[in-house]
């Protein structure tokens, strides 16, 4: 194994893997700090943040250091490379690019989204001097308000590590950005009339690591470590971004992409980035109901659970495949996996359907050239299938039922009159059930509605569930690949919802407190192709289930 | 020592020198058949024996960087042409290709011949009108006359030249960043390795040499390795890492000088002589204060240093960054080294890429430290600042990505240390060179 020492501490490097010596010592923990570099975008070690003593160890053991300082970035770590990070040269070094970085900025950290985040505040803080010596007037540039319909550039504060620049060129393909001027009086901006606009773009945002770049959607909302993240799940697609999601006072205020390479890499869309406001969308169901008649007779929740509870069973009893259930795939495996296993308990031959699995358009590639083609090797995909976890449910479905039913079978079903009891589970924000399809419930006696937001079928409901969004529930969802990964409650749902694993825990009288852990060991037990839902790995960055993809998924 | 007789500039104050008729009756391209029917490795070994060092700053060994190429390469070779001569005070490549366009264009067909080249890029700086005039009349006479094209003289060999002009950055003579260019981006320099002999223009192997390493070429050819190596200075025997200063250079004469001039010379002349015997002595009987001694970023020497050996070796020895160009600017005693080196700081700031920290903000702050200095608001310690701002851009060369840093150091450091008193003495004084005007100017 390829071995490379990092302050005199060895570390073993894969034979394969191809790391700079910024990835190197991050392995012994040792952080090489760094502006323009970043694992996903090509390498121009230009901010010289990185610079540090490399030599080789020769056969004999002794070690010929490189009489210069080098970029961390842009020198590979192989076997025999020595590293020094902590001499007094290199501290030096990185004091001076400090300096420089700050003489034109303009240190106005208060009002300052990125304070807290800020990696010219971490970096000055760690690495830098206390003071300034510059007793010149800064050099002052204008802001961009505008450069896109979701970011704002503060110029001043740019240290010109072109990460921006590089993420459009390079990973969304749209090129809108780049350097304009010279020297000290270099500007990042855009063509006039060719704003930042592209699917991808808030994804620059979070590259900047300072605040040039920022979001409008976030800017002035929050102090950034007034926030807490939780990791979870971008529920927009079927990639199933890792994000965290930032909250503060039991309100989202943003999400943010998280590296892991079994997932997407580092990035994700604007459409996930922005797609969470339906959580705190006034529209939201907000109380539980059971209707007489069209008549609300109860709004208590533990009255209303029992009731529904009450009528499966009666129906259940009254005819073998006279209940059914409509599994969306907007629930998490646990979910679909109590419902599931209930109603099969309740009668052997319950039906149990996929719920509307929503495609929109076609996948969509990056980076794509300026025609819209698409450049090999692909970067980032944003996926048609528009639902988190049809795979997860689809491998719940098929452990009870052979062939998984279609939503439009069971929908013929309910309307030729053969149910007594139907169980819907929807989840989708954009809608799941038109005023046509809802109709083929009419004739069902008791239709149970387990939602969050107002859809047709209310009308014919008998029990109302509001239950809870993606950052107000804790389960496991499986992407397009069959990537296993936890989302996490992050929020408390309004007063009246209840998060919707809670809601069939004690349809289903389980004991106690919701616990996702023991139903995940439960379901690994039982579905050979969820087997992996019990490597810890889960709760880190996902368990790749390979048998969990169905045959001719898409 | 009998009088040199130039070479290189053998035929420049001949009526019409720039046309092919003139070359050709003076000998041009009259072996340039046998030449190319060398093998290509010949040619290399040639210019390698010659001990022949790029003219463009660096004096890197051109036959070296030639055998770097990648051995049996299948894809294209390029030769890229620095003709993008941007540092103060030089202007010999322009004599070259306006005078002698011939001469530069057998360079360069015999180098690429040298390293298999089918195509070769001449980067010309924009300002260069008139040498883009000659040398485009001179590469159409050679086309018309089967001297580059297809099957060059019947030998089989092709070469189109392309002749491209620059827009005006100092930074495009950099290797890299004149490949960038030529491709149509920012000319940011790239970071090496891959050096440009491995992966260059377009991504293919790329030579980039200067127009007078070019037109030393074809004289190499011409005359002999003999003749080249008994001209200029031999290699330090106490110095295994000198490879000798062989061959005529063409030094630029310039600044406070009775006769601007372009001279050839042998490697090694001194300062001395060139400003006294060439150059018709320092102005106005005034006495030379200091002198830069190959273009602004390779510093100054100052008067006591004027017998320094303008070779490959020579400023190095006294503290200077190198021969750099051959660009000697005299500075006569009349002037302040407060602004000159202002003005050197000022220059390097306006052709700061921008692209390495160091480099964007530190030559930034160095002008406005001296801007401050020259309206006389400022205190003795700021040279210490000064000095402690050109140590961190180039405390040894590799802070950044290319030499720009290092040359915006150098002038600081050798102004500041050469000349120090009178640096504190202009401080002290609170005196100003500076109108209001020009405070206005320095400001806007």
């Amino acid at each position: 194994m390829p071995t490379v020492t990092v302050n005199g501490k060895d570390v073993e490097i894969g034979a394969s893997e191809r790391l700079n010596c910024i990835q190197a010592a991050a392995k012994v923990g040792v952080e090489i700090p760094a502006y323009c570099w970043h694992p996903a975008l090509s390498v121009v070690a230009s901010c010289r943040m990185c610079l540090v003593e490399v030599g080789d160890r020769k056969p004999d053991g002794t070690v010929a250091m490189q009489p210069k300082l080098v970029p961390g970035c842009q020198t590979p770590a192989k076997d025999g490379t020595v590293i020094i990070s902590d001499s007094q040269k290199v501290k030096d070094a990185r004091k001076a690019t400090l300096e420089y970085l700050l003489l034109n900025h303009p240190l106005d950290c208060p009002t300052c989204d990125q304070a807290g985040e800020c990696y010219l505040q971490d970096y000055s803080f760690n690495y830098g001097r206390g003071y300034s010596r510059l007793n010149e007037p800064k050099n002052i540039k204008p802001d961009k308000t505008y450069i896109g319909d979701q970011i704002t550039l503060f110029t001043d504060r740019c240290i010109m590590c072109t990460r921006c620049v590089r993420f459009t060129r390079e990973v969304s393909g749209s090129s809108e950005l780049q350097v304009v001027s010279r020297g000290s009086h270099e500007e990042i901006d855009i063509f006039p009339g060719h704003p930042v606009n592209n699917p991808l773009a808030g994804n620059v945002v979070d590259l900047c690591p300072v605040g040039a770049l920022c979001s409008k959607d976030f800017l002035y909302q929050q102090r950034v470590w007034w926030l807490k993240s939780t990791n979870s799940v971008c529920t927009g697609c079927s990639t199933g971004c890792s994000v965290t999601v930032d909250q503060n006072d039991e309100r989202v205020y943003r999400l943010k992409p998280r590296a892991n390479e079994k997932a997407q890499g580092h990035f994700m869309c604007d459409a996930g980035r922005f797609g969470w406001k339906y959580t705190h969308s006034d529209q939201r169901l907000s109380a539980p109901e059971m209707r007489t008649n069209g008549q609300v007779v109860s709004r208590d929740w533990d009255q209303i659970v029992a009731s529904a509870r009450a009528a499966l069973r009666k129906t259940a009893a009254a005819g073998r495949t006279k209940i059914a259930a409509v599994l969306s795939p907007w629930m998490t495996v646990e979910e679909a996996w109590i419902l599931a296993s209930f109603l099969k308990s309740l009668s052997p031959d319950a039906v149990l359907a996929m719920g509307p699995v929503r495609v929109e358009g076609q996948d969509d590639h990056f980076p794509k050239d300026v025609r819209g083609n698409v450049v090999e090797p692909v970067k980032f995909t944003i996926r048609a299938e528009k639902c988190p976890n049809r795979a997860g449910v689809q491998a719940v479905l098929s452990h009870f039922t052979k062939d998984v039913m279609p939503f439009e079978e069971l929908l013929r079903l309910a309307s030729t009159g053969q149910f007594g009891a139907v169980y819907l589970a929807g989840g989708d924000p954009d809608g799941w059930i038109s005023e046509l399809q809802a109709e083929a419930f009419s004739k069902v006696e008791t239709v149970i509605v387990q939602d969050f937001l107002p859809s047709p079928v209310l009308k014919h409901a008998t029990h109302v569930l509001p239950s809870g969004t993606f950052v107000e529930r804790e389960g496991v969802v499986v992407n397009h690949k069959g990537l296993a990964q936890l989302i996490r409650r992050s929020v408390r749902g309004p007063d009246g919802t209840r998060p919707d694993s809670r809601i069939l825990w004690e349809l289903t009288e389980r004991t106690g407190l919701v616990q996702t852990d023991v139903v995940r060991s439960e379901i690994a037990a039982q579905v050979t192709a969820l087997a992996g839902l019990s490597d810890p790995a889960l709760k880190a960055d996902g368990v790749l289930l390979n048998a969990a993809q169905p045959a001719g998924a898409v | 020592m009998a009088k040199f007789e130039p070479v290189l500039f053998a035929r420049i104050h001949k009526p019409d020198s720039a046309s092919l008729k003139s070359y050709q009756a003076d000998g041009g391209y009259s072996r340039l058949k046998e030449f190319l029917s060398m093998a290509p490795a010949d040619v290399t070994n040639i210019v390698k024996d010659s001990g022949l060092r790029g003219r463009g700053g660096a004096g890197f060994p051109t036959g070296l960087k030639w055998t770097f190429l990648p051995k049996d390469h299948p894809g294209p070779i390029y030769l890229a042409i620095n003709a993008d001569e941007s540092e103060p005070g030089t202007f010999n490549n322009r004599y070259l290709m306006e005078k002698d366009p011939h001469q530069l264009i057998e360079g360069i067909i015999l180098a690429c011949h040298s390293i298999r080249s089918n195509k070769a890029y001449l980067y010309l700086r924009y300002e260069y009108g008139t040498s883009y005039r000659v040398l485009d009349a001179a590469i159409r006479e050679c086309y018309a006359a089967g001297i580059l094209g297809q099957n060059i003289k019947g030998t089989g060999f092709n070469l189109d030249i392309v002749l491209h002009r620059g827009a005006g950055a100092y930074i495009c003579g950099e290797e890299t960043g004149l490949i960038e260019s030529l491709e149509g981006k920012r000319a940011w320099p790239r970071i090496k390795p891959p050096f440009p002999a491995i992966e260059g223009l377009f991504r293919k192997p790329t030579i980039v040499n200067n127009v007078e390493t070019l037109c030393c070429v074809t004289q190499i050819l011409y005359r002999g390795i003999e003749w080249f190596k008994s001209i200029g200075v031999p290699p330090d025997p106490n110095n295994p890492r000198d490879p000798g200063s062989y061959g005529p250079k063409l030094y630029c004469v310039s600044g406070h000088v009775t006769k601007p001039c372009c001279v050839e010379l042998p490697l090694g002349v001194t300062a001395r002589e060139l400003i006294e015997e060439h150059a018709g002595g320092v102005w106005k009987g005034r006495k030379a204060k200091a002198v830069v001694p190959g273009g602004i970023s390779m510093g100054f020497l100052s008067d006591k240093e004027l017998d320094t050996k303008l070779d490959f070796a020579g400023p190095g020895k006294v503290g200077c960054l190198g021969l750099g160009t051959a660009a000697v600017v005299v500075v006569d005693d009349q002037t302040s080294m407060v602004d000159v080196l202002y003005n050197c700081c000022r220059f390097m700031s306006h052709e700061s890429c921008g692209q390495c920290t160091p480099c964007r903000e530190g030559t930034a702050w160095m002008t406005k430290i001296l801007e401050r200095i020259r309206t006389g608001n400022s205190r003795v310690e700021d040279l210490d600042l000064l000095l402690e701002v050109a140590g961190s851009m180039g405390i040894i060369p590799g802070t950044t990505i290319c030499g720009l840093s290092d040359g915006a150091a150098w002038p600081v450091k050798n102004a500041i240390s050469k000349f120090r008193g009178e640096f504190e003495d202009y401080i002290r004084g609170q005196r100003a060179t500076v109108t209001s005007a020009q405070k206005l100017m320095a400001v806007h």
